[in-house]
């Protein structure tokens, strides 16, 4: 429970880390587009190497990235399975029913696993290299035009910060709660899905109440702080522009580009 | 000048439920330390509350630095009088160390220099300067606790209390920050409001007060309060483990003088064996 990795900052300094949380968001976005444009091989390989510039620039460990994979390893090979039996082409190898697996299925699905995990390491470079408040100062930044409309805007960037806080404490708050409802009893290892609903109940209950409690507290030690609200506020950390940003752009920039012109002049192989 | 005065204040939390603090009459002058002593449910965490407009009493008044507390002056009150709670995982707002330091000095609308600057004097006075960038969740309970206490003091408040933040540290966190506290209160004048159960730290106060049911029932020098023991049992209060210890050797036989001074014990015990 502990290894939660998601929402979880590294902390070193490099290149990337030190990037305007704003571009580093806006990047995000734009390499998803990447991503969903690339319609060949020669596309996905060009996103793929751009990430790996990413990671050895954000001086992540190999590690870290492969834990960002596990975490979506299921959802990843069920979609692939679930492609491959059910995408209709013209090579086909194996027929029974419905189901039929054939050459452009097995490509197809390749194509889409990878395009999946792409699209999980490169968010997860997002929280790695950024921290949740300055990821919240970004996002409060990128939405500042929704003041207009009457949107809280400053006030959504707060919870959303506050709820990746607390993240890890409540984690280890519920396999602390686990451990003492398992030594008072509680079944966990029963099989069935009712039963597996019943037993989190004696989980959530404590979990939730605990979670109350410690709303309560923190807004009173915020209120003790002066809190009241983002309308006098100021910030210590602004964001600025700067020659890294400038080349981040530049590349995510290039990566659209290629890709696009990739889908017009390099025509899929499959 | 008087740092905070309660003048018969009554509260209580619900219509019609005991009232947690009644008729309490109390004044703490400007660069005293004072430990607030107590059983669960004497009041004294409602105390704090009172002290900086978390609360506002049903009867009588607050006055910090001779303003009354109430809606209009919360603001300027809060940035004088700063609490610390008990739980170091339940106050902390951001990440990253000077993140959460920063918190309270940006409530205010400071500008980012003079932030900044809050932040090297908050984690110098608390002795935590080396992890200005490091993660919250990565320190000891006791370092979690000098940091909540850096995010008060970047508000540059002329009153700390400390609300039973020593109550879930563990010896040598406790240790970490009463010594804080000490010199904080010694070094640079600030008053401070030590509210605990545990009798040691009160040791250190030039004034100790024990609540009972919302009442103020004893008060005076530490050593004075720990010398009526029998008043302090029906309390429900002990004695520090030094009293104890001395109270157990004299009454197997062993001819020591009472002493709360772990030293003066020692000697007496050396006296008393040769």
């Amino acid at each position: 429970m502990k290894d939660v990795s998601f929402g979880q900052f590294y902390p070193v300094d490099s290149f990337v880390h030190r990037l305007d949380p704003r571009l580093k968001i806006l990047f995000l976005i734009a390499y998803i587009v990447a991503i969903f444009l690339a319609s060949n091989f020669y596309g996905l390989a060009a996103c793929a190497a751009v990430l790996v510039l990413i990671v050895i620039f954000a001086r992540i460990p190999f590690g870290k990235v492969l834990r960002a994979i596990r975490g979506v390893t299921f959802l990843v090979l069920f979609t692939a399975v679930l492609n491959v039996l059910f995408y209709s082409g013209e090579t086909v190898y194996w027929e029974w029913g419905i189901f039929c697996i054939s050459f452009e299925g097995i490509i197809f699905s390749l194509f889409l696993a990878l395009r999946l995990v792409l699209l999980v390491v490169c968010s997860s470079m997002l929280t790695y290299t950024t921290t949740p408040v300055s990821l919240t100062d970004g996002v409060e930044s990128l939405l500042t035009p929704l003041k207009w409309i009457r949107i809280p805007v400053h006030e959504i960037a707060l919870i959303m910060s506050i709820a990746l806080r607390f993240i890890p404490i409540l984690m280890d708050e519920t396999s602390r709660i686990k451990n003492a409802q398992m030594a008072r009893g509680a079944d966990f290892e029963s099989r069935g899905l009712g039963k597996k609903i019943k037993a989190t109940i004696p989980i959530l209950v404590p979990l939730l109440l605990s979670a109350f409690r410690r709303a309560d507290e923190l807004g009173d030690a915020m209120d003790a702080r002066c809190y009241t609200g983002g309308k006098h506020r100021t910030k210590y950390k602004k964001l600025r522009f700067t020659w890294r940003d400038a080349v981040a752009f530049l590349l995510g920039a290039a990566l659209i580009a290629g890709v696009v012109v990739m889908k017009i002049y390099l025509p899929a192989p499959y | 000048m008087k740092a905070i005065e309660f003048a018969d204040v009554s509260f209580r939390y619900e219509e019609g439920g005991p009232l947690a603090v009644s008729h309490l009459n109390l004044s703490v002058e400007e660069g005293e330390f004072v430990a607030v002593l107590g059983h669960n449910g004497s009041g004294k965490s409602t105390l704090a509350r009172l002290s900086n407009g978390l609360l506002t009493p049903d009867a009588g008044s607050v006055r910090v630095f001779g303003q009354t507390v109430n809606e209009k002056n919360l603001f300027d009150v809060r940035s004088q009088v700063g609490v610390v709670f008990q739980n170091p995982d339940n106050q902390t707002v951001a990440t990253i160390v000077e993140d959460d330091v920063a918190f309270g000095a940006e409530n205010v609308g400071l500008a980012r220099e003079e932030i900044g600057k809050r932040i090297d004097f908050a984690l110098r006075a608390v002795g935590m300067e080396e992890y200005r960038h490091a993660t919250v969740a990565r320190l000891s309970g006791g370092q979690k606790q000098r940091i909540a206490i850096a995010g008060v003091l970047a508000l540059m408040p002329k009153v700390v209390i400390l609300d039973e933040s020593t109550a879930m540290l563990d010896p040598r966190g406790r240790r970490e920050i009463v010594d804080v506290v000490t010199r904080l209160n010694k070094e640079r004048g600030i008053t401070v409001i030590l509210i605990t159960h545990f009798m040691e730290e009160a040791l250190l106060a030039d004034r100790a007060i024990v609540m009972n049911r919302g009442e103020l029932v004893m008060e005076g020098a530490p050593a004075d309060i720990f010398e009526r023991r029998e008043e302090l049992v029906t309390y429900n209060l002990a004695l520090p483990h030094i009293g104890i210890i001395c109270e157990k050797l004299r009454a197997g036989g062993m001819d020591v003088a009472y002493t709360l001074d772990a030293a003066v014990l020692a000697k007496e015990i050396a006296k008393c064996v040769s």
